[in-house]
Formats: C-alpha cells, sequence, structure tokens
C-alpha cells in the first residue's frame, strides 16, 4: 500500500501536492516530465551509478557498535555510514541525480538552499563537477552557525547569498530561492535538498535516497541474517529518514522511527517537532504537518542543530506517521549533544549534529532492547559542527 | 442583478468603453484601524476594485516592498479575522468590488467553509490563492461557488495552453494575468511577455482580463489598457504607503496617486 505512493499529482494522502505560484507549475511539470523519462532510462541509472560509486563512494558500509551497544547493555546497534559520503553526508545522493536531471533539461543553472550547509556544499561539489553555474541561498544566522560549509561552497566555486528575512534559518532560504526561480525559471534548475516541496521533488528526492535502505537490508541480512528490529533516523525536511525507510515499508516488522529536534523546550518557537507541536497545513509547495499558530502564520523554530531546524515536515512523512507505519518523536539539543560525545567516545566517530538525534533516540532505547538489531541511519559527519560542540561543551576547552 | 459585484463592475465599465483599475492594499499596513481610510483614499482617486492582501509570514511570490508591509501588518497584530472585519466595515460605506488576496495557509487554518461563510457575510466579493494551483484548488471552488463569490486565479508566461484552459474554466469575475516571471514588484518598462500572453488567454477565455506586476506609472496602465480590461497596481501603491506612513498627507497622495494612473486609460474616464 506504501510503496505505491505518491498518486499522479504528487499526493501521499492528503499530504503533498502542488502549492505554487503558477509561473512555476511549468517547471514543475518539466521536472516531473524529464524525472519520469530518466527514470526508466537505463543509461541514465547506469550513470548515476556510476557516479554513486566512483565520486560519492557507494555503497557505505553498515558498521556494528561494538563498544557503544556493550555500554548500553541491551540492543545491537548498527550504524549506516552515510558520513563517509564524499561531502560528508547522505545529501550527495540527491544532487548527483538532480545535478544529471539538469544537464538532461539544458539548465546551467542551479538554485539551491541550505539550513546546515551539507546541502549546500553537497549542490556546489557536483556544480563544480557538472561545470553549472551555483547560487545558493543560506540564512544568516545558520551562516554564523556553519561558517566552515560557508567557505566550503565558496571554495567549490559557488556564490553564497545570505537571507535576512525572518528567522534567517532554512525556512527564509527556501523562500528566497523560490523567488530566484520564479524569476530566472528558463535558466535555472531549483536543486531543492530535502524530500519537501510540490511535486515531483518529494517523490524524486526519496527515491535518489532510496539506495540507503536498499543497501542496508542487504547488508543487515548479511550480517545478521534476518532484518533489523527497529531504524532511526533523524527527521528535518526528511530525505536521509524517507532514503532508509523506504526500503522497509512492506517489512511490517521493522519498525521506523523518525527522531525530531526537540530544541529546548516544548513552547512554540522552541523546538521544531511539527508532529507534537504542529498541525496539518501548507508551506513552500506542500500540504504537511506544520508548526504555525492559531492564524495560520508560520512559527519560528529552535534546533541546535541548522538541519532538523524547520517548520515542515515532508509530506510523505506526514503520511507514513497518520497511517502509522512511521513513529515519530522528539530529542532535545541536550540529549543529541550527549549523544554525540558518546558516539564520539566509544566508537571514534563524530556525528553531525542532526544525525545525533536520531543516535540519542537509539541510545535512549537500547538498554531494554536485549536481544534486538538496531539500526541508526548517520547521516552525516559531525566536522562542520565542531563550533558548535566547542560552544556546547566548554568542559573540554582549557 | 446576478453576478458579484465584480462581474457586475465589468460589466458596467465595457458597456461605457471604459478600463478597470486594481488597487493592492497589504490590510493592516501601517496599522489595521488605518485601512478603511486607505482604501476610501484609493476609491476616491478612480479604483474600481480593490485587493485586500492578507500578511503572511512566507511570502515566496513578493519582493520586498510587499515583505516588508506584511511584517509591518503582522507585528501590528494583522489576522485573516481582523481582515473580514476590515472588508465588513469597508462595506458600511461602499460598494466597491473587494477582492480577498491570500497564500493558502491562513485559509486552510481558518477553514474553507468558514472563510466562504465569513467573507460573503463581510461583504467580500471573491478570492485569489496566490500558491493554489487549480489542480488543488476543487474542493475550494466549489465552496466558493456555494458562497456566491468569485474565485480569481492566475495565469503565467509560463502556463502552457491547457493550463491556461483549466485557470479559464476555474476562474469567475476575471483571469488576473501576471505579466512576467518574478515577484511583485516595480519595473521601469513593462515586460515584453505582457502582450502575448493577453492574446493567449483571450482565446481561451469571453472573461475580462486584469493584468498586474511590475506596473507603476501611467505609461505602463496607459500601454496595457489597451490590450486588458483592467491593470493591476500594488508594490507601488504600498511603497507610497510605506514611505508616507507617518504623514497626515497620505490620504491625499494616495488618491492623486491613483488618480495619475487611472489617467493612462485617456481622457475623460476617471
Amino acid at each position: 500500500m506504501t510503496t505505491s505512493q505518491p498518486d499522479a499529482g504528487g499526493h501521499f494522502g492528503p499530504y503533498g501536492g502542488r502549492y505554487v505560484p503558477e509561473v512555476l507549475m511549468a517547471p514543475l511539470e518539466e521536472l516531473e516530465q524529464t524525472y519520469l523519462e530518466a527514470r526508466l532510462d537505463p543509461a541514465f541509472q547506469a550513470e548515476l551509478d556510476q557516479l554513486l560509486h566512483t565520486y560519492a563512494g557507494r555503497p557505505t558500509p553498515l558498521y556494528y557498535a561494538r563498544r557503544l551497544s556493550e555500554q548500553l547493555g541491551g540492543a545491537k546497534l548498527y550504524i549506516k555510514r552515510e558520513d563517509l559520503l564524499h561531502t560528508g553526508a547522505h545529501k550527495i545522493n540527491n544532487c548527483l541525480g538532480q545535478a544529471l536531471l539538469a544537464r538532461r533539461m539544458g539548465k546551467r543553472r542551479i538554485i539551491a538552499e541550505t539550513g546546515a550547509g551539507q546541502h549546500g556544499v553537497a549542490t556546489a561539489t557536483v556544480c563544480a563537477l557538472f561545470g553549472l553555474e551555483c547560487v545558493v541561498y543560506m540564512g544568516e544566522e545558520d551562516m554564523r552557525r556553519q561558517r566552515l560549509n560557508v567557505f566550503r561552497m565558496r571554495l567549490l566555486g559557488a556564490k553564497v547569498v545570505g537571507v535576512s528575512n525572518g528567522s534567517r534559518t532554512l525556512k527564509d532560504a527556501i523562500s528566497e530561492a523560490m523567488r530566484d526561480w520564479v524569476t530566472n525559471v528558463g535558466t535555472t534548475h531549483y536543486l531543492l535538498g530535502s524530500a519537501l516541496g510540490s511535486h515531483p521533488y518529494p517523490l524524486m528526492v526519496r527515491d535518489f535516497h532510496k539506495v540507503i535502505g536498499e543497501e542496508a537490508r542487504r547488508q543487515i541480512q548479511e550480517v545478521e541474517g534476518r532484518l533489523p528490529d527497529t531504524i532511526f533516523a533523524c527527521v528535518g525536511g526528511g530525505s536521509n529518514a524517507i532514503g532508509i525507510f523506504h526500503a522497509f515499508l512492506d517489512d511490517a516488522a521493522v519498525k521506523l522511527v523518525g527522531v525530531e529536534a526537540g530544541g529546548s523546550g516544548t513552547a512554540l518557537g522552541q523546538h521544531a517537532a511539527r508532529f507534537s507541536g504542529g498541525s496539518p497545513g501548507v508551506l513552500q509547495g506542500a500540504r504537511s504537518y506544520l508548526l504555525q499558530d492559531e492564524n495560520g502564520q508560520i512559527s519560528l523554530t529552535h534546533s541546535v542543530s541548522a538541519g532538523l531546524d524547520y517548520a515542515l515536515v515532508g509530506p510523505e512523512h506526514a503520511w507514513l506517521h497518520d497511517n502509522g507505519r512511521a513513529e515519530y518523536v522528539s530529542i532535545a539539543d541536550r540529549e543529541a549533544l550527549d549523544a554525540a560525545r558518546q558516539l564520539s567516545r566509544t566508537e571514534g566517530i563524530i556525528p553531525a549534529l542532526e544525525s545525533a538525534h536520531a543516535v540519542a533516540e537509539a541510545v535512549k532505547r537500547a538498554p531494554e532492547a536485549r536481544g534486538r538489531v538496531f539500526l541508526v541511519n548517520l547521516s552525516g559527519r559531525g566536522d562542520k559542527d565542531i563550533d558548535i560542540y566547542r560552544e556546547q561543551m566548554g568542559d573540554l576547552e582549557d | 442583478m446576478p453576478g458579484t459585484r465584480i462581474s457586475r463592475m465589468f460589466a458596467d465599465l465595457k458597456r461605457d468603453g471604459r478600463k478597470a483599475l486594481i488597487a493592492y492594499i497589504t490590510v493592516g499596513d501601517p496599522s489595521p484601524d488605518r485601512t478603511p481610510a486607505l482604501v476610501e483614499a484609493l476609491e476616491r482617486g478612480g479604483a474600481d476594485l480593490i485587493e485586500l492582501g492578507v500578511p503572511f509570514s512566507d511570502p515566496i511570490a513578493d519582493g520586498p516592498v510587499i515583505q516588508r508591509a506584511g511584517e509591518r501588518a503582522l507585528a501590528a497584530g494583522t489576522t485573516l479575522r481582523g481582515v473580514l472585519a476590515i472588508a465588513a466595515e469597508i462595506r458600511e460605506r461602499s460598494q466597491i468590488p473587494l477582492l480577498l488576496f491570500t497564500y493558502l495557509n491562513p485559509v486552510v487554518r481558518y477553514g474553507v467553509e468558514e472563510l466562504a461563510r465569513d467573507a460573503a457575510a463581510a461583504g467580500i466579493d471573491g478570492c485569489l490563492l496566490t500558491d493554489a494551483s487549480v489542480e488543488e484548488a476543487g474542493e475550494y471552488v466549489d465552496v466558493m461557488r456555494r458562497h456566491a463569490l468569485d474565485t480569481v486565479f492566475l495565469a503565467a508566461p509560463t502556463s502552457t495552453e491547457r493550463r491556461l484552459k483549466l485557470i479559464a474554466k476555474y476562474s469567475t469575475g476575471f483571469v488576473y494575468l501576471v505579466s512576467r516571471t518574478g515577484v511583485t514588484g516595480e519595473r521601469e518598462s513593462l515586460s515584453a511577455s505582457a502582450v502575448p500572453l493577453i492574446k493567449a488567454v483571450r482565446k481561451v477565455t469571453d472573461l475580462p482580463l486584469a493584468v498586474g506586476f511590475g506596473v507603476s506609472k501611467k505609461e505602463h496602465v496607459s500601454e496595457l489598457g489597451r490590450e486588458a480590461e483592467a491593470v493591476v497596481v500594488g508594490s507601488a501603491i504600498v511603497r507610497l504607503i510605506e514611505g508616507n506612513a507617518g504623514n497626515a498627507s497620505l490620504e491625499l497622495q494616495l488618491e492623486s496617486f491613483v488618480r495619475e494612473l487611472k489617467s493612462g486609460f485617456g481622457a475623460g474616464r476617471t
């Protein structure tokens, strides 16, 4: 049932769809047409597979976290190492796919939004690889939090445009990228970085990331001879989560757990927990759960992790939530930071703050789950977060 | 007489061989209590229809001028419910057609059925949703029809013929043509895409056509008025409000600005 989603209009149950100004309907239709043709074209898939293998570094390892598992004394924790991909996160999967589509459409200018900067870096990287012009919109607050990634994008030849509207984070960067696209629609492809926005983005981005779950499914069967009991992934827009969930949707015994940002508190504005704190609405092209006030104005969000700091969740997650196939929980800033430290010290892996939210939920549940097999999607590595870790872990400084 | 104030207005103008000037205003900018007087000034200057813009936190289709107006209106406490109350206040003194101009999410939150009921009761004549494609608008159109409200949709230079037909099919009152790709905002000269778009839409509908985006001066009104039934001015009005909010002569300035724009349609047509 779930794998037949979305319908032809891009709806996952009541969610998804196309909610954009009329100017953008034609390019969305063009993109959809191009993607649906490419999806059936063996040459397209072969080129993408080759790039994923030789350039991005797929397949990524599935790693048994023995010391962490033993310390927790319960479930066996396996980690899907998307953090080992080129550019340091899963984002490159989608960027390579969309860059091939842009080339197919003859569009030489790429725009993108970025929160933590991982998608911006991956976009700048593929633009360098394909010789495309690249403009990345980034909230000024995120530029401050993720200075290293700003510089990486510039080093790769991208133009980074600071966005000073609203909360100066991911939501505002998306709005600004959409305004650019509305204006330069003839020459420009909008390389959206998460399973968000209007159809075909949620479908297409999911498809480009579903390789994560396909590999993990094979790998866990090789080492454990069975499927995992529970899979954990962090959910901002939700691209890494839908990527690892998708291959398991029809395996009813496998629990899927999406972890949102619990931020610093439960009041509106202190977190990005769309399921517990939000309600269905329409933002930036799609209908889904979002954080809003009683008048339908979009709320500010907070998370220590820029990549989870967004008011709307991807529409397929809204559908998986409502039909009960996946469970969504939230992890507070503090818990994520503690999990990052624990993973660093037990396994020698410094996770991205986003991914640390998924680790934290698995760590929480592991002690009570003896005999169970857990799979955590480690969507990114922590290099970009070193400034924040330093700020937040004062006890480690001289 | 059948139809809304919008279709009656266009029928009257057509009979007299005249064109309509449509004025956009962000409701609640600079504050909700000032909007009725600003609308009255626009009407005195010769505006034939008022678009009541509902401020939204994330206005993806708007340029900086209307973005800032929305921020001011929200900071002043404007809500969709408040916009309806202001419309009712305007309606007590005026019969000018009123079109609600809004992003979708405040409407979803309010409830489409509840909004249609309350908008009709407030004397609003129709609604335009900036970010709802015709594909997603079936239920909304049905509800608006039941409450005898017009549904105006946008047509763009990028719209294919197939889409223009759908837009024409779901629109009542008039069709709003976006003269160029891009966000709202004034421009020095009009886009070359405006006239071809007017001709393309004309082929698929008999509805009156209004052209907007980038219109800021009399010459633009004059040029577009030769081809379309109506011309929309938005950002230029909002900028005037922004620059003169604290000025006692704001209403007078608005009135004379609209009069000046309207003179673009030709002599004796105020």
